[in-house]
C-alpha cells in the first residue's frame, strides 16, 4: 500500500443550487504514484467535481456529505486551510481546460512561470527565470526566451497550453489534475498535447488524473480509467481490460458508439435508450460498479 | 512508451512559424503608436507647462485692472490693442493672461481630486469584488445610498458646509465621486474574479490578497486609467461650476469658471470674455476623454498589437 498515492473512498456530494441533488454518489478511486487514470463521463457525469474537490475549488453551492479523500495518507477534505495550501500546486497541480483564459492576459509568461518557483520554493529571479527556460525547452517551445517576454495573447493556443503543462510540472508535484487539457485545442494539435503530457508524466513520475470524455483519448494515455454516470462509478479497471472486455452495457454502447475512421460510410451508432433506462435504475437501486482484475 | 520522449523534437521542429510569438512593443512605443495619446497628451502636457511656468509665460499681470483698457476686442477687432492677443474683459484685464493662470486651479484640482477619488473608490471596489460576502454588501449599499444624492447639489452643499477654496473644492468632487471608480472596479474585479487564470492562482495555493494585487489589480489598471481619465476632465468641469457659481476659489484668483461668469455679463458688449474660457474648458475636457480612451488602448495588453 506505500506506493499508494491518492485514495478517494465513498465520496458523496450534493448541489445546494438544485435542491440537495447528488453530484457524486459513494465514488471510491485510488491511484498509485506514476499512474496515469482516466475519469471518463458524459457532461454532468462528476467527473469535474472530483477533479474540483482535489484542487480544493469545489463552488460554494456543492457540498460534500461523506467520504474521504486521502492524499499520501492525509485526508484533504478535512485539512487545515493552511495546510491544504501547502500541498496545492506544491504537490497537486491543474492543467486546466482552456489556456486561452487560464493565463492572466495581463501578465508576461515569465511572471506566470516564475511566481510559484520564487513564491513556494524560494528561488532567486534568476534561478526561477533559468528554471522556468528549461521547463519551456522540455515542453518542446522554440526560442524560450522570447516566450518568456510574451503576453498569453501572443501565444496560439498550444503554445498556451503547452506553458500550462510547464507550470504545473514547474514544481515536481506529485499528483496532476488535467482538466479536459485538449478540448479547447484543435484536432491537430490535441496529439501533441497528449503526448507531450504522457512525456512529462514519464519523465517526472509524476501521477495523473486525466478528465475527459473522450474514450480515444483514454486509449492512448491512461494506464486505468473510470468510467462514471450520474455521479456514479459503473465501470472501473485497467484501460486495456475495460476497453477489450467491458462488462457493463453502458461501456459497451459508448465504445460502441465512437465514430470508425475506417468505415466512414458506416455512421454513429447513438446509445439506445434502455441503457440510459438501465443506469437510472441502477443508480435508484444503488448497485456496485464493477472492477475489473 | 520511452518512445514519445524521443520522438519528441522532431514533433516541435515542426511546429508551424505562426507558433512564433510576435514581435513586442515596448510600452513607450506602444504609448506613441496610438494617435490619441500623442495628441490628448501633447495638449495636457502643454496646460501643464502652462500652469507651472504661468508668471513667466503669461504677457501681463492677470488681476492688474485698467479701466481705459476695459473690453478690448482680440487680435483682428476693432479696438484691438497691441499685447492683449485675445482681448480685455470689463475691467481691463488681460483675458490670455487670466486664461494661462486658470489652468493652475483647473489642473491642481483635476490631479489632486481624480487622483484621490480614484484611490478610494479602487481600494474599496477591489476589497468589495474580491472578498464579497458582508464587506461587499456594506460598501455596495453605501455607494448606493451616496449616488442618491444628486451630484452639483451636494458638491455646493459640502462646499457651502467647508467654506470656499480650492481644498473644499477637492474635497468635494472626492466625496461625490469616489462611488464612480468604486462601482466599476468591482464590477470589473468581480469580472476577473471568475476567469480561469484566477482559479489556476488559487489552486496554486497562493495567498488571496495576493492574487488581488498581483492577478486581478494588473487586469484592472486599463479601466482604472481610462476611468482616471474621465475623472480629470469631469473634476474640471465640476470646478468650472463651482467658481461659476462662485463657490471655488476667492475671485481675485483667475478660474476658467469665474471668467464664464463674467462674460456670461458682458456677452453683447464682448463675446470673447466668454468665448475663450468656453473653449479651453471645453478641449481639455475633450483632451482628458480621450487621453483616456487611448490610454487605456495602449495600455491593454490584449489590444495592443
Amino acid at each position: 500500500m506505500s506506493d499508494l498515492l491518492l485514495d478517494i473512498s465513498g465520496l458523496s456530494a450534493i448541489s445546494l443550487r438544485e435542491g440537495g441533488n447528488p453530484i457524486l454518489r459513494d465514488v471510491s478511486l485510488s491511484l498509485k504514484k506514476g499512474e496515469v487514470r482516466g475519469l471518463v463521463g458524459e457532461s454532468g457525469a462528476g467527473k469535474s467535481t472530483i477533479a474540483k474537490a482535489l484542487l480544493g475549488i469545489l463552488p460554494r453551492t456543492v457540498k460534500v456529505t461523506s467520504g474521504t479523500m486521502r492524499f499520501e495518507g492525509r485526508d484533504l477534505l478535512t485539512m487545515a486551510p493552511r495546510d491544504l495550501s501547502a500541498i496545492m500546486g506544491s504537490d497537486i497541480a491543474l492543467i486546466p481546460q482552456d489556456p486561452q483564459t487560464a493565463l492572466n492576459p495581463g501578465r508576461r509568461i515569465e511572471a506566470q512561470l516564475t511566481d510559484g518557483l520564487r513564491l513556494r520554493r524560494g528561488m532567486n529571479a534568476r534561478d526561477a527565470h533559468a528554471r522556468a527556460l528549461q521547463l519551456l525547452s522540455e515542453v518542446h517551445i522554440r526560442d524560450p526566451e522570447r516566450v518568456l517576454k510574451a503576453y498569453p495573447h501572443e501565444l496560439s493556443g498550444g503554445m498556451r497550453q503547452r506553458v500550462m503543462i510547464a507550470a504545473a510540472f514547474s514544481l515536481e508535484p506529485k499528483l496532476v489534475v488535467a482538466d479536459e487539457p485538449t478540448t479547447a485545442l484543435d484536432v491537430t494539435v490535441q496529439k501533441q498535447i497528449l503526448r507531450l503530457i504522457r512525456g512529462m508524466q514519464e519523465a517526472h513520475g509524476t501521477a495523473v488524473i486525466f478528465v475527459t470524455h473522450d474514450l480515444g483519448v483514454v486509449a492512448k494515455i491512461c494506464d486505468s480509467v473510470t468510467l462514471l454516470y450520474g455521479g456514479k462509478v459503473i465501470e472501473a479497471g485497467p484501460t486495456a481490460d475495460v476497453l477489450a472486455d467491458p462488462r457493463h452495457v453502458y461501456t459497451k454502447a459508448l465504445i460502441a458508439a465512437g465514430p470508425r475512421y475506417d468505415r466512414p460510410d458506416a455512421g454513429l451508432e447513438p446509445v439506445p435508450q434502455w441503457v440510459f433506462d438501465q443506469l437510472h435504475q441502477e443508480i435508484r437501486t444503488g448497485a456496485k460498479e464493477i472492477l475489473h482484475g | 512508451m520511452s518512445g514519445l520522449v524521443s520522438e519528441a523534437p522532431k514533433e516541435a521542429a515542426m511546429q508551424p512559424a505562426a507558433e512564433k510569438p510576435a514581435a513586442h512593443r515596448s510600452l513607450g512605443r506602444a504609448l506613441l503608436a496610438e494617435p490619441k495619446v500623442v495628441i490628448a497628451g501633447g495638449f495636457v502636457l502643454l496646460l501643464v507647462i502652462l500652469a507651472l511656468f504661468a508668471p513667466y509665460i503669461a504677457p501681463k499681470d492677470p488681476l492688474e485692472q485698467d479701466l481705459m483698457l476695459g473690453t478690448l476686442s482680440p487680435v483682428g477687432g476693432s479696438t484691438y490693442e497691441p499685447g492683449y492677443y485675445l482681448g480685455t474683459d470689463d475691467l481691463g484685464r488681460d483675458v490670455l493672461s487670466r486664461l494661462i493662470y486658470g489652468t493652475r486651479i483647473a489642473l491642481t484640482v483635476a490631479f489632486v481630486a481624480a487622483g484621490l477619488a480614484a484611490l478610494i473608490g479602487t481600494v474599496l471596489g477591489l476589497v468589495a469584488g474580491w472578498y464579497g460576502g458582508w464587506i461587499d454588501t456594506v460598501i455596495s449599499r453605501l455607494v448606493e445610498i451616496w449616488m442618491a444624492f444628486p451630484p452639483v447639489l451636494l458638491s455646493i452643499l459640502l462646499v457651502a458646509v467647508f467654506g470656499s477654496g480650492v481644498h473644499s473644492v477637492i474635497a468635494a468632487i472626492v466625496i461625490i465621486d469616489w462611488t464612480r471608480f468604486c462601482r466599476v472596479i468591482r464590477a470589473e474585479t468581480m469580472a476577473q474574479a471568475r476567469l480561469d487564470y484566477v482559479t489556476a492562482a488559487r489552486t496554486m495555493g497562493y495567498p488571496r490578497l495576493r492574487i488581488l494585487i498581483r492577478e486581478i489589480l494588473p487586469n484592472v489598471a486599463p479601466v482604472l486609467v481610462a476611468l482616471l481619465s474621465l475623472e480629470m476632465g469631469i473634476a474640471v468641469i465640476v470646478e468650472a461650476i463651482l467658481s461659476f457659481v462662485g463657490l471655488s476659489v476667492s475671485s481675485d484668483t483667475p478660474t476658467w469658471g469665474g471668467m464664464i461668469a463674467q462674460g456670461r455679463q458682458i456677452i453683447y458688449q464682448g463675446w470673447w470674455v466668454l468665448t475663450f474660457p468656453l473653449a479651453t474648458l471645453f478641449a481639455t475636457v475633450l483632451a482628458f476623454n480621450l487621453l483616456g480612451d487611448g490610454l487605456r488602448r495602449a495600455l491593454d495588453p490584449v489590444l495592443r498589437r
